[in-house]
């Protein structure tokens, strides 16, 4: 490509994925060469890479199929209450696992509620355990965040487009060939790989819906490695393994993904002409109805189970939640520092690069990860005293690979749109990202923090291996009230959790948001 | 500038009393440190009389304990390390990390204690937990036979887990992997540690669920609750010991020592029942709580020598994994 006159350089946004991958292939270096000699990785291993594929190849499709029309229907529809389902159909997403997975089992399980109604009727009870119950769990975590990432893509069609088709009369086939297929050949692979990229890494969630040990997970194994042989070197390898796979993926992603944008608009409120149909209501009222039904019910059981004990939690579960929110907005702060400057780099044309740097932090194994980081701190520091910092920087990384699914689109739509412009009025560098990129780019910045502030705050993240006892965040403390029989108090915290996580996300991605539709 | 120095100086004295004051470091896992552990009155009792800041740090669970003990290596900064149990003795006993005790106790532990390198403070008895009331399976024949459904934990990532892949090996030797084919069906699910697998018991999601004998006793001490009961198991119950042990890289051998002597006496053992929710290693003077006496006593008492639980370990998971896997 011929060196075109960028409006923003790319040398800060390299700077920020460098970082990001020092940070991670450090840690993973840093294990490897902790290793003493093990025994390589064995039939049971590969068994268990196959088996981790299948389920996230499996979920990432599934999750991203039910987005499609569940977005559509929400990019078409405005009704009272709407911009909270959004909100709150984000929420599995930023629980922590165990939590979630009691929700989940609350509604599907053997004594779940729907059981309870198939009895009624006379029939057995929801068979949920296997590789079914695997992916409708991981499809109850990241549909949300599918249905989030294409419902961007469609509010990123400029209003002018769809007021064009129907000046033209082009009925719903039209706009569905002419708009929104190139949209979502646009969207949906990098959807598909982050989803994909969370999946690989999943333990606890498939293992307890998967039944047993035949739903073993690379991530399983690792902990086995670690844990059960102390072999260091295998731990480090099935990393990388997660890491290759997720870069495939990646790589498959940027090369599928389509790269013409939707091109500017005055940024009017969108209307559609197209869509007034009444089975074309019938149909997206019902498909709303049922993911929300879908996503809501197991929120609800979480919050009934929680109800009770909120009431008179111990004095410590809010010195945790404190302490969270302190790693949260930190956490945030950092994650934009390094995804902005990385957006605008993708924008000026650096993008496999910055993808796989963006997915490395959800692509390596936390427990690799954090013993990495323990490795290197070590000798150097108190691991304890950076335990609060080491938290949210590495809870900031972790969030990275959605901030830039976020980010990148509107970031490549702007340059494209305003670069030339800019340059001809002489606005380059940080003035134009002043003027004229973050302004523009407020709706995703605001959603991309809200996400990453409530993704710090649900994640146990390292802060499990570097645990002190004074300054344990909310999900550890969640944990550690299971961990000693207190399940009330416990369920309290994690509905406090929830909570938080959604007042932080609420905020944050309200502050942003500049459509003005309701 | 006069009140500078003042201010140096006073820091300077503080600084002095503090480090007049040895600080002992104690690793251990995260539910003993925790607010609801063990942890807090055991920091209270110890520092009123050893004149030294104790310091326990939370490492995850027993095999995550030993895993960091390792990581560090000869650098560690802990002095004793607490928590690891009678699956863990052996490999950590192999590092060569740890260096023998002199501590003398009458143990009323369920068999001889005779090890010169790790102090026992609890134990405990592996059990299915279930709703008192209902009919419970005497032993895991019966358990395999019945529609009676179990959550188990993951012998790769728990320490119960772990626990019951002995417990099957020990009782049953040769037939274990006939034990598991037969309880294949019984499992609901398989989770990653304890804390789930009880959650999803409480749930309703099983009829019984992998834990202690003396897991009733929470729910009568602590809820005032007596519905739940734990079954007992005619083939034996197998154990869980959980022992501490001094790091010979210690900096601080004398107090090492003296906590290992005070890990014995009751101050530390009386309040190990109710918060660590286990039998303590030296029955308190004052006996145990009320409450511990309507728990199930097993019959007979399954440990494998530890060497012999280390040698048959990785075969016993993959008969777990085979007859789990079809």
């Amino acid at each position: 490509m011929a060196r075109r006159a960028e409006p923003v350089g790319a040398a800060v946004g390299i700077g920020a994925a460098a970082v990001v991958a020092a940070l991670i292939l450090g840690a993973l270096l840093a294990v490897f060469l902790r290793a003493e000699a093990g025994a390589g990785l064995g039939p049971a291993d590969w068994a268990a890479v196959r088996f981790t594929v299948l389920q996230a190849a499996l979920s990432a499709g599934v999750s991203v199929t039910l987005a499609v029309p569940v977005a559509r229907a929400l990019a078409r529809r405005r009704f009272p209450g709407r911009r909270w389902l959004i909100a709150l159909m984000g929420a599995p997403f930023i629980l922590p696992v165990i939590v979630a997975v009691l929700g989940l089992l609350t509604v599907f399980g053997r004594g779940g509620w729907v059981s309870h109604l198939l009895g009624w009727a006379g029939l057995p009870p929801l068979q949920i355990y296997g590789l079914h119950g695997v992916v409708l769990a991981h499809v109850f975590f990241n549909l949300p965040l599918a249905v989030r990432l294409i419902l961007q893509g469609w509010q990123e069609i400029p209003a002018e487009r769809f007021r064009l088709a129907a000046q033209l009369g082009a009925g719903p086939r039209e706009v569905r060939r002419l708009l929104e297929y190139p949209m979502l050949a646009r969207v949906a692979p990098g959807a598909l790989a982050v989803i994909f990229a969370i999946c690989l890494t999943s333990f606890a969630v498939a293992l307890t819906l998967g039944g047993g040990p035949k739903a073993t997970t690379v991530e399983l194994a690792i902990y086995q490695a670690f844990r059960f042989d102390f072999d260091l070197g295998r731990a480090a390898m099935l990393s990388v393994i997660q890491i290759v796979l997720t870069c495939a993926a990646a790589l498959v992603a940027v090369r599928a993904a389509r790269r013409d944008s939707p091109g500017g608009g005055l940024d009017r409120p969108i209307r559609r002409w197209d869509a007034t149909g009444r089975g074309a209501r019938v149909w997206d009222t019902g498909l709303i109805g049922l993911a929300a039904l879908f996503l809501l019910l197991p929120l609800a059981a979480v919050v009934l189970r929680g109800a009770a004990g909120v009431v008179d939690l111990p004095g410590v579960v809010w010195l945790a939640a404190l302490i969270s929110v302190l790693v949260a907005a930190i956490s945030t702060g950092l994650l934009l520092v390094l995804a902005l400057p990385m957006a605008a780099a993708v924008a000026v044309g650096r993008r496999a690069g910055m993808e796989i740097a963006g997915l490395l932090g959800l692509a390596a194994s936390p427990l690799v990860i954090g013993t990495g980081l323990f490795i290197v701190i070590n000798p150097v520091a108190d691991p304890f005293a950076l335990a609060l910092p080491v938290t949210a920087l590495v809870n900031a990384v972790m969030a990275l690979p959605f901030a830039l699914r976020i980010l990148v689109p509107r970031a490549v739509q702007v340059v494209e749109r305003y670069g030339r412009l800019g340059a001809s009025l002489d606005l380059r560098g940080w003035n134009f990202a002043r003027i004229v990129l973050l302004p523009r780019m407020r709706a995703q910045i605001g959603f991309a923090a809200g996400l990453g502030a409530a993704l710090s705050m649900g994640d146990l993240g390292v802060i499990a291996l570097f645990a002190d006892p004074e300054h344990a965040t909310l999900p550890l403390q969640i944990y550690r009230l299971m961990g000693s029989y207190r399940m009330e108090a416990a369920a309290g915290a994690a509905l406090l959790l929830l909570a938080l996580s959604m007042g932080a996300f609420w905020a944050l991605d309200r502050g942003g948001r500049w459509h003005a539709e309701a | 500038m006069k009140y500078l120095a003042f201010a140096a100086g006073v820091m300077a004295a503080g600084a002095a009393v503090a480090a007049e004051k040895p600080v002992l470091t104690v690793y251990t896992y995260d539910s003993f440190v925790s607010d609801w552990g063990p942890g807090p009155a055991v920091e209270k009792a110890f520092e009123a009389v050893c004149g030294c800041d104790l310091k326990l740090v939370g490492a995850g669970d027993g095999a995550a304990l030993l895993a960091r003990v390792r990581l560090e290596g000869a650098r560690t900064e802990a002095d004793v390390v607490l928590g690891l149990d009678t699956n863990l003795t052996a490999a950590a006993r192999a590092t060569g990390l740890f260096e023998p005790h002199g501590v003398e106790a009458e143990y009323d532990l369920p068999i001889r204690w005779e090890d010169d390198t790790f102090v026992p403070y609890d134990w405990g008895y592996f059990a299915f937990v279930h709703n008192a009331g209902k009919p419970a399976p005497a032993n895991f024949r019966e358990l395999a036979d019945s529609d009676l459904k179990i959550v188990i934990q993951d012998p790769r990532s728990s320490t119960p887990g772990l626990g019951l892949l002995m417990w099957v090996k020990a009782a049953y030797k040769d037939q274990a992997g006939e034990i598991w084919e037969g309880l294949a069906d019984n499992i609901v699910t398989v989770t990653k540690g304890w804390s789930e697998a009880y959650g999803l018991f409480l749930d309703g999601e099983a009829d019984m669920v992998l834990s202690y004998t003396t897991s009733p006793a929470y729910h009568l001490i602590a809820e005032n609750d007596s519905s739940k009961a734990a079954a007992a198991f005619d083939e034996g119950h197998y154990m869980q010991v959980e022992v501490a042990g001094k790091l010979a890289g210690t900096d601080q051998p004398e107090l090492a020592d003296r906590f290992l002597q005070f890990v014995v006496s009751d101050a530390f053992q009386s309040v190990i029942p109710t918060t660590n929710w286990m039998y303590p290693a030296v029955t308190p003077k004052d006996g145990l709580p009320e409450g511990f006496e309507t728990l199930v006593k097993p019959a007979k008492s399954l440990l494998l020598p530890e060497d012999e639980a280390a040698s048959m370990r990785d075969a016993a998971l993959a008969e777990w994994r085979d007859a789990l896997s079809r």
